[in-house]
């Protein structure tokens, strides 16, 4: 099998390794352990508000740093690392290619990665996910706020060479007898994705340098004070960054693509209406960005078409659902760990979804907006539904890395206890919301709902961290004492026929 | 592209007309809400790290406390001093960000005498979690 580690070999020859597999292997290893630290941080942050008062945390600007760099880290250090795994280890496969096109490039994109990480992780910024000035020009702690906007730049530039890799690789080196419509869903979303990067970064790339000159005085673009508009970086940003969630979604329901008719012994529903959606998604990402800005002052037309832009998405987010749900029905599902992790994502996409629509009907996100409900709603979505696509895949591809099965038992415990955990906590955190609890707030007045709901929230956390726990305890134990896996069939579905990619590889 | 099958259609279907209905309504009420009676008394609102104050139409000024009559239309002149914050009267959905070197309006009408609290909702810093005043509704 292609992606096995064959035989031991030294960690020197993987990390300087360019091969496609050795470069999937380290992003999915930094990625996991990118998740562990980010959810650290996260745990942190919930026994902090477990009750009103200090808990943990002695002051609110060590708690500001720390939900700060918990966003940063789960996007940029997490998610799109996990994401460029799986692209790593399958998408050359997949269009039956012997290696990325760029194999150098590729190993210089992850090695990009680590030292942002330590920026980012030593600066420990405090201005939330976003950066908003003119906070962060002029209000923001350095070396901090210099540290986090160099970390994003790097992790900027290593996303685009990253996607330029994954496009040609795609749409170059693909072999001639296979047609871009037969090529797998999971490869489509990488392609998807990776053009949404290619057209997005560059604004956002271009409003940290903006940043970055205002704080040294060079410049007042944001900042009000001698002139700037404070409110042109919201739109830079988030004219990167509502696209962003899509690139972060899109390869997560390409795994799914990938999980769902294997588990299900049955082909895919529509491999057309899955391309269809993913193109859709991609340029309708584009059209909806100041969602996050109604409460900026825009006028009445301004968030109308934006309203627009945004429930436009919806139809190509719910075509991928019932593409899911038409290859289940009358399927012989089997539920091994990583349907599990499948269909516990589709189903809080769907309900995440649902929260979406109401944040972009202008009237209710009056209600909603910076409130713990939009942390309930993106949590449902980067956890509920990429994390846990994302989890499951890691599940699906452990046989086929280390040759050996994870323990299955296990599997299923830890997947019952984060999906009961997620359920609730991120429900709850709509609650909260709508009871009127701003989020980003280190401590909150003792009001009878929300201290009940915070404390139900943390317990949700807490769930979620034993979950996490018994997954990282299975990973290792399994990676070294697991039972050898039946590479043919790991997961007895019963037959070669339902793993695609195991077409012969002409080059290999 | 292979959309030959009715049911994926009617689902298609379903979904655009439930998102045209919840657009449809979303615009009507935000049009009704946006439009501010004549007779607003405008209340200017200032938000600096940390704290709200307040200034009404004959001059008087409060901090921290904000005195409003019952079943009066107000209007809020909101900016900031320093860094965006976020107005934000929960209980009647008012909510609308204080950006320096900016006017944002939004209007509102209190049908109940109370107590109510006024909080930011936008990050603005160390005492963010704490930039809090009280509304006072008098029944007169
Ligand atoms: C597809 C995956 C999605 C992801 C990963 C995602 C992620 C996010 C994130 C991270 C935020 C909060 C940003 C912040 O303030 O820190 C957010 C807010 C928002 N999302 Fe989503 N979202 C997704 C889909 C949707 C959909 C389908 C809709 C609408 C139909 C939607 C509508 C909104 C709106 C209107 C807000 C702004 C809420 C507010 O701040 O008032 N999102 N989303
Ligand atoms: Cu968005
Ligand atoms: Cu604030």
């Amino acid at each position: 099998m292609v992606l096995e580690l064959k035989k031991a070999r030294p960690v020197w020859q993987i990390m300087f390794s360019t091969h496609h597999t050795d470069v999937g292997l380290m992003y999915l290893i930094f990625s996991i352990l990118a998740m562990f630290i980010g959810g650290a941080m996260a745990i942190a942050l919930r026994v902090e508000l477990f009750a009103p008062g200090a808990q943990l945390i002695e002051d609110s600007m060590s708690f500001n740093r720390l939900f700060t760099t918990h966003g940063t880290t789960m996007i940029f250090l997490f998610l799109l690392p996990s994401a460029s795994a799986v692209g790593n280890y399958l998408v050359p496969i997949m269009v039956r290619y012997k290696d990325m096109a760029y194999p150098k490039l590729n190993a210089i994109a992850f090695w990009m990665i680590p030292p942002a990480a330590v920026l980012v992780w030593l600066g420990m910024a405090d201005f939330g996910w976003y950066a908003n000035p003119p906070y962060s020009v002029i209000s923001s702690p350095a070396p901090a706020a210099e540290m986090w906007i160099f970390g994003l730049k790097v992790l900027g530039v290593s996303s685009i060479l990253g996607s330029i890799n994954f496009v040609v690789t795609i749409l170059k080196c693909k072999h001639p007898d296979l047609s871009i419509g037969k090529v797998p869903l999971l490869a489509w979303s990488f392609l998807s994705s990776s053009i949404i990067v290619l057209a997005a970064m560059p604004t956002f790339a271009a409003a940290l340098l903006m940043l970055l000159t205002d704080r040294l005085g060079a410049t007042g673009f944001f900042n009000p004070a001698v002139g700037g508009d404070p409110i042109a970086y919201q739109h830079l940003f988030w004219f990167t960054f509502h696209p962003e969630v899509y690139v972060l979604v899109i390869p997560a329901i390409g795994m799914m693509y990938e999980i769902i008719p294997r588990f299900s012994r049955r082909p895919i529903f529509s491999q057309g209406s899955g391309i269809f959606a993913f193109v859709m998604l991609s340029l309708v990402a584009f059209a909806s960005w100041a969602h996050h800005m109604y409460a900026t002052g825009m006028t009445f037309t301004e968030k109308t078409v934006f309203m627009i832009g945004t429930l436009a998405a919806v139809p190509a987010s719910a075509m991928h659902v019932f593409n899911f749900l038409a290859t289940m029905w009358n399927g012989r599902i089997k539920f091994a760990t990583p349907m599990m992790w499948a269909v516990g994502g589709i189903a809080l996409f769907f309900a995440a979804g649902a929260g979406g629509v109401v944040n972009s009907a202008m009237p209710l996100d009056f209600i909603t907006h910076d409130s713990y409900w939009v942390v309930g709603h993106f949590h449902l979505f980067v956890f509920g539904t990429i994390a846990f696509g994302t989890i499951g895949f890691i599940y699906y591809l452990f046989p086929y890395v280390t040759g050996r099965m994870y323990n299955e038992k296990w599997g299923v415990v830890h997947f019952i206890l984060v999906f009961v955990g997620a359920c609730i906590t991120f429900f709850t955190q709509h609650i909260l919301g709508l009871y009127g609890m701003p989020r980003r707030i280190y401590d909150y007045p003792e009001i009878d709902s929300w201290i009940q709901m915070n404390a139900l929230i943390s317990v949700g956390a807490m769930i979620m961290l034993v979950g996490m726990g018994i997954f990282l305890a299975n990973l290792i134990y399994s990676s070294a004492k697991g039972k050898p896996a039946n590479l043919h069939d790991p997961f007895g579905l019963g037959g070669k026929y339902y793993y695609p990619y195991e077409q012969r590889n002409p080059h290999h | 592209m292979g959309h030959s099958n009715w049911p994926e259609w009617i689902y298609v279907a379903v979904v655009v007309a439930l998102l045209c209905y919840v657009g449809a309504e979303a615009w009507n009420i935000e049009n009704l809400v946006e439009h501010v009676p004549e007779d607003a008394e405008v209340i200017k609102v200032t938000g600096q790290q940390w704290f709200w104050s307040f200034e009404h139409e004959d001059g008087t000024k409060e901090i921290g406390e904000l005195h409003l009559k019952k079943d009066h239309a107000y209007k809020f002149e909101i900016t900031s001093k320093d860094v965006n914050h976020n107005f934000n009267i929960h209980e009647y959905v008012v909510l609308l960000d204080a950006v320096p070197g900016q006017i944002n309006t939004v209007w509102f009408s209190p049908n109940e005498a109370g107590e109510f609290d006024i909080q930011c909702r936008e990050y603005c810093g160390l005492i963010h979690y704490n930039m809090r005043a009280l509304l006072i509704v008098e029944d007169v």
